[in-house]
């Protein structure tokens, strides 16, 4: 695969070459695939794409994005995958290794909501997809929707979380009684991985300026190793502005004023919390699309609500996260033109207002909320 | 009579007279009630007359409680010369029992000199400026070390609505209490091999016991209602959940005060979203640090918001929020920095050192000058300088 840029690390081209190697995949083009994936099409082939439709809520909202790309004429085909009823040993989870081989082998893939379920001897659904897929940055641009009114206005900003290290990396341990440790661990490795798809995002996208997020005057070592690792990144990309944020002035301005903002990219717990606080600013959890990035350009985007059984099967939930998470992913896939038809679809409805969902303060159905999009487009 | 405004007697608790009088009072007892309470009172209250800096409630000091006590007085960094400098400034106009032992410290210092710790444990009590943490290394952070020399293991941080300050939220009253000398701050971190550091966060049974005991003591005395412990515990199964159990077997033993549990990343969405519900917050440090500098970012900001760090024998008082304590050169220069915050964190410190009094009428005069809205900083909307804003305080002493 010669025509894909390389990033600065060797291990990062042996790594793509072994996995090649033992997935065997055969690549049907031969454009280069490199770091937020760039997917050509020749006209009028489908792509096919992995979807996960989830639980409660979600195979209706499903439904509605299938809806919204028919009449938006996107030729993708779906593959519909479901959580299983048991344990698959290969996976040590629900999803099935053929459910993980699918994202893999068509790179793109759309998932609703999942309900965890409680027990041992398995892992939780999220950890499994993002340990098989390698699922390395969260990316959550945050935009006030016109016409749905919080108490702020001008938030544009995208936030890209590191998700496989960090605070979260589950070690810890007793050391005597009353007294815990937790390992927070930061590595070159990941943390250029997830600055090199900051800065790239960035520029595919038209973005100005990339803000990293820290604490480096108090975790000097960790995070002092994220930040040098954003510097040398940054270097690359002279026309992208690149400052240094500690946490504390981040969450301040959020709060005062989130239009200063551009970009974020910050390793995982503060990216936890500072993607969910950019969540409340413009409405909450059922309006943010998100996309997870992994290894060998896979985007997996998904609805990071919950799967709200008590409103399921009632035809009364939102869609609009879904749906928006949808678009990034044929964003993604360089389908910009139905992209945006049906961004702006979404945007109109809901400005217009006269087809909102319970949550939003309406009392249309998902069905008649959807044909609104659909009529839109 | 009716229509002259001398007659209608402001609310006593709204920071602007109510035009007309309460709908809910039936119609004759609205025509004789101002008229009565003219009769009965012996003087119109001042206008813009907040809560009243008169005490209904009767103190008694001990013989000798007015000697004038010693506080060590830190101006730290950037705009801190220019906010403790306003302290100073007030606290002479109302010639409050208490004098300064000013010191010199600086964040590029490899160590708190000595003297000044040995001056905090003698006067027990210390006003402190922002001390400027370097990036990067080199240098630990002083305030760190302060806090573990003296062991002020609590930080609180009071967000509340300043009346006559518009902001996006309202009736936001939020106090952030956190566990201060552990956590993700323990500063043990090294390099495992070249390109993967490790960090240690560590929590002790001692450490969130002693936190939950001080977090449920203090919404006890301060009649609060609801504590609510911000964790991870999902993620962090072993360390958070070390602490929320130490935070449940306190809240066994205060059942009046009604305490729930939420996640961090849930909490920051709520905050922004619905911050009327939050009440009391119990934190480890970290979370402790994001959730009180979003806290006070939704009720005005750094330049705003009181706060300070106290232990078992000692207290700090500084500015409640820790973004931008410093300032910027931009406001040393032009001498803008905002004084309101550190002024009522001394209000809060002549509480802690028992005189009343004084501390309410720097805070009524503190409010009346926000709520007047004509000597605002920058950061409120406005374009005083720090003196303009000291002067209109003393203005405003009774």
């Amino acid at each position: 695969d010669t025509t894909r840029e390389s990033p600065s690390s060797e291990w990062w081209r042996g790594d793509m070459a072994l996995r090649r190697l033992l997935q065997g995949i055969v690549l049907p083009r031969t454009t280069g695939r490199h770091v937020g994936a760039s997917f050509s099409t020749e006209a009028g082939e489908t792509i096919r794409a992995t979807l996960f439709p989830g639980d409660g809520i979600g195979p209706e909202i499903a439904e509605s994005v299938k809806q919204v790309f028919n009449v938006a004429g996107v030729p993708i085909e779906w593959e519909e995958h479901y959580v299983g009823t048991e344990v698959d040993p290969r996976t040590e989870s629900f999803l099935t290794w053929e459910s993980l081989e699918s994202v893999r082998r068509n790179k793109v893939g759309l998932k609703g909501p999942m309900a965890t379920p409680i027990g041992k001897g398995h892992r939780s659904l999220n950890l499994t997809l993002r340990k098989e897929l390698g699922l390395y940055a969260n990316v959550r641009p945050c935009n006030s929707l016109p016409g749905y009114k919080t108490r702020y206005d001008d938030v544009n900003l995208v936030t890209i979380r590191e998700n496989t290290e960090g605070e979260y990396s589950g070690l810890e341990h007793q050391v005597v009684r009353g007294v815990v440790e937790s390992l927070k661990i930061i590595t070159r490795q990941a943390s250029l991985r997830v600055a090199e798809y900051a800065f790239h995002y960035a520029k595919a996208n038209g973005r100005e300026r990339v803000s990293a997020i820290h604490k480096a005057n108090i975790m000097r070592k960790t995070d002092g190793l994220f930040l040098k690792c954003c510097r040398e990144v940054a270097e690359k990309y002279p026309e992208i502005t690149y400052e240094e944020v500690i946490i504390d002035n981040c969450c301040m301005t959020l709060v005062k004023n989130p239009g200063t903002f551009d970009v974020l990219v910050m390793p995982n717990l503060y990216g936890d919390i500072i993607s969910d606080l950019c969540a409340g600013l413009i409405g909450g959890l059922g309006l943010t699309p998100s996309c997870n990035i992994g290894e060998g350009g896979i985007c997996l985007a998904e609805a990071v609500h919950g799967s709200a059984p008590d409103i399921s099967g009632k035809n009364l939930a939102n869609p609009t996260a879904l749906m928006l998470s949808a678009v990034m992913m044929l964003r993604h896939l360089q389908f910009n033109d139905q992209a945006d038809r049906i961004h702006n679809a979404i945007l109109q409805t809901i400005a217009e207002g006269k087809y909102r969902t319970a949550d939003l303060g309406g009392k249309s159905s998902t069905s008649d909320y959807t044909k609104a999009v659909c009529d839109h487009i | 009579l009716s229509g002259s405004p001398a007659l209608r007697l402001p609310d006593r608790n709204s920071a602007s007279p109510r035009r007309s009088p309460s709908p809910s009072q039936p119609p004759m007892a609205r025509r004789s009630a101002p008229l009565l309470r003219r009769l009965v009172s012996s003087a119109p209250p001042l206008p813009g007359h907040g809560g009243g800096a008169r005490r209904t409630v009767t103190y008694m000091p001990r013989p000798g409680d007015g000697t004038p006590r010693p506080v060590t007085l830190i101006p730290g960094d950037g705009i801190g010369p220019l906010v403790t400098g306003a302290v100073e400034q007030v606290m002479e106009a109302m010639h409050a029992p208490v004098y300064f032992e000013s010191y010199d410290v600086h964040g590029d210092m490899p160590a708190v000199p000595p003297a000044v710790i040995e001056s905090i444990r003698r006067n027990k009590v210390c006003l402190k400026g922002g001390l400027a943490t370097p990036v990067g290394g080199g240098v630990s952070s002083l305030n760190m070390q302060l806090r573990k020399e003296l062991d002020l293991f609590a930080s609180l941080v009071n967000c509340a609505n300043v009346p006559g300050l518009p902001t996006r939220h309202q009736n936001v009253d939020i106090v952030v209490i956190r566990e201060n000398t552990e956590g993700e701050y323990s500063g043990l971190e090294h390099e495992v091999v070249p390109g993967v550091v490790e960090s240690l966060k560590v929590i002790t049974k001692f450490c969130s016991e002693r936190i939950a005991k001080y977090a449920f003591e203090y919404a006890y005395l301060n009649y609060r209602k609801k504590v609510t412990a911000v964790h991870k515990a999902n993620i962090m199964k072993l360390a958070d959940g070390l602490f929320l159990e130490s935070c449940r077997e306190i809240a066994a033993k205060y059942p009046s005060i009604e305490y729930n549990e939420i996640i961090v990343d849930n909490c920051c969405m709520q905050l922004v979203s619905r911050p009327e519900q939050f009440d009391v917050m119990v934190t480890p440090n970290l979370y402790g640090n994001l959730v009180a500098n979003t806290a006070a970012g939704l009720v005005g900001g750094t330049g705003v918001m009181p706060g300070g760090n106290v232990g078992q024998d000692h207290a700090i008082f500084e500015q409640g929020a820790s973004a931008g304590n410093v300032g910027n050169d931009n406001l040393v220069e032009q001498q803008k920095a905002n004084p309101v915050a550190l002024l009522l964190s001394s209000a809060m410190m002549l509480r802690h050192l028992q005189f009343p009094s004084f501390a309410d009428r720097l805070e009524t005069a503190v409010k009346r000058v926000i709520a007047d809205g004509k000597y605002r900083t920058k950061d409120l909307g406005g374009t005083s300088t720090t003196q303009e804003v000291t002067d209109a305080v003393i203005a405003n002493l009774d």
